[in-house]
């Protein structure tokens, strides 16, 4: 099907690599996180690439996954799947609750509405010392286990995390190409003529938010279980505004756009180790750049350049080679 | 045979009285254009009757069954209606400034026209089960022939914000002719387009009646106003000044002293 070759080529590259390179750290290690960034990312990108409606507080409901396995596993020694499915089931009640007053803001108020929302769920994680361990976190967190085989070494949590983005790239894709996923896409071009195509456009944004809010708290709870630590730290502000990044980046509104974004944002402080000093400088320094130069994110403006190329290259199918 | 019933509606904005007292009945079937000079409030009309602004006083009621079938009529009243529910009543619309969906092609435009046409729910949209694609098939099929009607079939994937001028114009309708509406309301569709434009807009206009659908027409061009409509009614500064066919209203001598001005 042409729909998803992209989707395929992808889940075959993605598969492929670790039986080459079965003990690489940018693999194994930051691959992992990738993938997980590429669950945020993606469902990110349905709220604000598709939708039209920003979060600066997506780090929270990462955050709320990764503490509800953490603390129902450590304290209350429930299983880490329905662990796991309790934390998705309170970020979808907490996400709806909120969601219905937020979504009425727009522009700059709702940003600051999210933003408002990440730093209270950020307090809370810091303050509720007794359940959450403060700021020193939460340590022995059990790992996942799938039908006996546990998850319990670098290839197998890439596996487990590959095939989760995976399917959330198809989710996204197959979203997109129906009925809801265009009414999500009406409510950002013109909300007035959606309403009038009878589209219930505060009950498509709350939708579209709540799922963006579950895929987190999913991605929260496999960090959980691949780290066995959490802390306050990795849900920040600062981690909120990595994931707009990263969505940005990559180009809005385009699922593969945000993939790309995750992986790049995820591998780019790794390449820049060698500048050591000056890696945060020069990280900041790509970000203005690819902005001021590719306003669309890079996967879209790449993918016009390339189709340019083609153009240029091939106007009447003739190998590049003949050129004169 | 009634579609529309509009009763002693007001509204105003601030101290400014925008619609006062006004009533009329809109006929099914028929083209019915509501002209009058600038700020005569043909806009706030139209936005209170797809419920963008809410009368401060008065009644909308529209009719939303069958009657013939039913051989009751069961109006239902507008008042107090959020916009998608009084599209789900059968009521769409043009706009003015152009509303268009810019981060779509022309097809996707009309596809969203289709929604309440179609019912796949989000869940089984994300699964992509059987049935949702099943129905994708119909709608972009009953999208193509909207698409068809208004002459855009050769621009179906364009993205919108490479179409021209007039084929937007165009696009609006043919989305809005997508959702099966009873009640057309087209604000302004000849505002901007060139004479050639406009005829095809004429022309598409009584094709839309013909159809059978009724069509509630605001336009400045008077042309188009005098040769597509079967009946007119005249606004002036929020108040009823006139209604009749066309050639009524012509030899209106109110009418026409409200848009010339009186002989000195």
């Amino acid at each position: 099907m042409k729909r998803l070759s992209g989707f395929y080529l992808l889940s075959l590259v993605a598969l492929i690599l670790p039986q080459i390179f079965p003990d690489n750290y940018y693999l194994t290690v930051v691959g992992v996180f990738a993938t997980l960034h590429i669950i945020l990312a993606v469902g990110l990108n349905l709220l604000m690439g598709y939708c039209g409606q920003i979060s600066l507080g997506h780090a929270a409901f990462f955050g709320l996954g990764a503490y509800s396995s953490a603390i129902l596993t450590t304290r209350y020694q429930l299983d880490p799947w329905l662990a796991m499915i309790s934390g998705m089931v309170l970020v979808f009640i907490i996400a709806n609750l909120i969601a219905r007053p937020i979504l009425k803001l727009k522009g700059h108020y709702l940003a600051m509405a999210t933003l408002g929302f990440g730093i209270i769920v950020h307090i809370i994680f810091v303050q509720t010392e007794a359940l959450s361990g403060g700021p020193d976190g939460l340590g022995d967190i059990p790992t996942l286990s799938i039908a006996g085989w546990a998850v319990d070494s670098d290839i197998r949590w890439y596996y487990v995390t590959t095939i989760s983005a995976l399917g959330t790239i198809l989710l996204s894709l197959n979203l997109i190409a129906s009925r809801s996923g265009r009414a999500i896409r009406a409510v950002h071009g013109s909300e007035f003529a959606a309403q009038m195509m009878g589209i219930n456009s505060n009950k498509t944004k709350v939708m579209v938010f709540v799922f963006a809010a579950v895929l987190a708290s999913f991605a929260g709870s496999l960090f959980a279980y691949q780290q066995n630590f959490v802390s306050p730290d990795s849900f920040s502000f600062f981690f909120s505004i990595e994931l707009v990044t990263m969505v940005v980046l990559g180009g809005m509104a385009s699922t593969y756009g945000a993939v790309f974004g995750a992986i790049l944002l995820t591998f780019l402080p790794e390449l820049l180790i060698v500048f050591e000093d000056y890696e945060m400088l020069v990280y900041g320094a790509i970000l203005m750049l690819v902005m001021i130069f590719m306003p669309q994110g890079l996967f879209i403006s790449l993918g016009h350049q390339l189709t340019q190329l083609k153009k240029n290259y091939w106007p009447n199918k003739k190998p590049a080679g003949d050129q004169q | 045979m009634n579609l529309l019933r509009v009763k002693h509606l007001e509204k105003s904005f601030g101290g400014v009285s925008a619609i006062s007292n006004l009533s009329f009945d809109l006929p099914k079937g028929i083209v019915f254009s509501v002209i009058g000079p600038n700020g005569a409030g043909k806009t706030t009309l139209f936005n209170m009757l797809c419920g963008f602004y809410t009368p401060d006083q008065g009644s909308i009621i529209f009719k939303k069954e069958n009657a013939e079938q039913n051989k009751e009529v069961i109006y239902h009243s507008l008042h107090n209606m959020a916009t998608h529910q009084i599209a789900a009543c059968g009521i769409s619309r043009s706009f003015q400034n152009l509303q268009i969906f810019f981060n779509m092609t022309a097809l996707e435009n009309v596809m969203v026209g289709c929604h309440l046409q179609s019912s796949s729910r989000f869940l089984p949209s994300l699964l992509r089960l059987p049935s949702v694609i099943k129905e994708e098939q119909r709608v972009k099929q009953q999208a193509l022939n909207a698409l068809a009607f208004c002459h855009l079939d050769h621009l179906a994937n364009e993205m919108a914000d490479s179409l021209a001028y007039g084929d937007l114009k165009r696009l609006e309708i043919a989305r809005a002719l997508a959702s099966k509406p009873k009640l057309l309301m087209l604000d302004e569709p000849a505002a901007g387009l060139n004479d050639t434009e406009t005829q095809q807009m004429s022309h598409l206009i009584r094709k839309i009646c013909d159809s059978g659908v009724t069509v509630l027409l605001v336009e400045h061009n008077m042309e188009l106003v005098m040769t597509s409509s079967d009946q007119i009614l005249v606004l002036n500064f929020g108040h009823l000044l006139a209604q009749g066919t066309p050639d009524e209203i012509q030899n209106n001598p109110v009418v026409v002293k409200a848009y010339l001005g009186e002989d000195i």
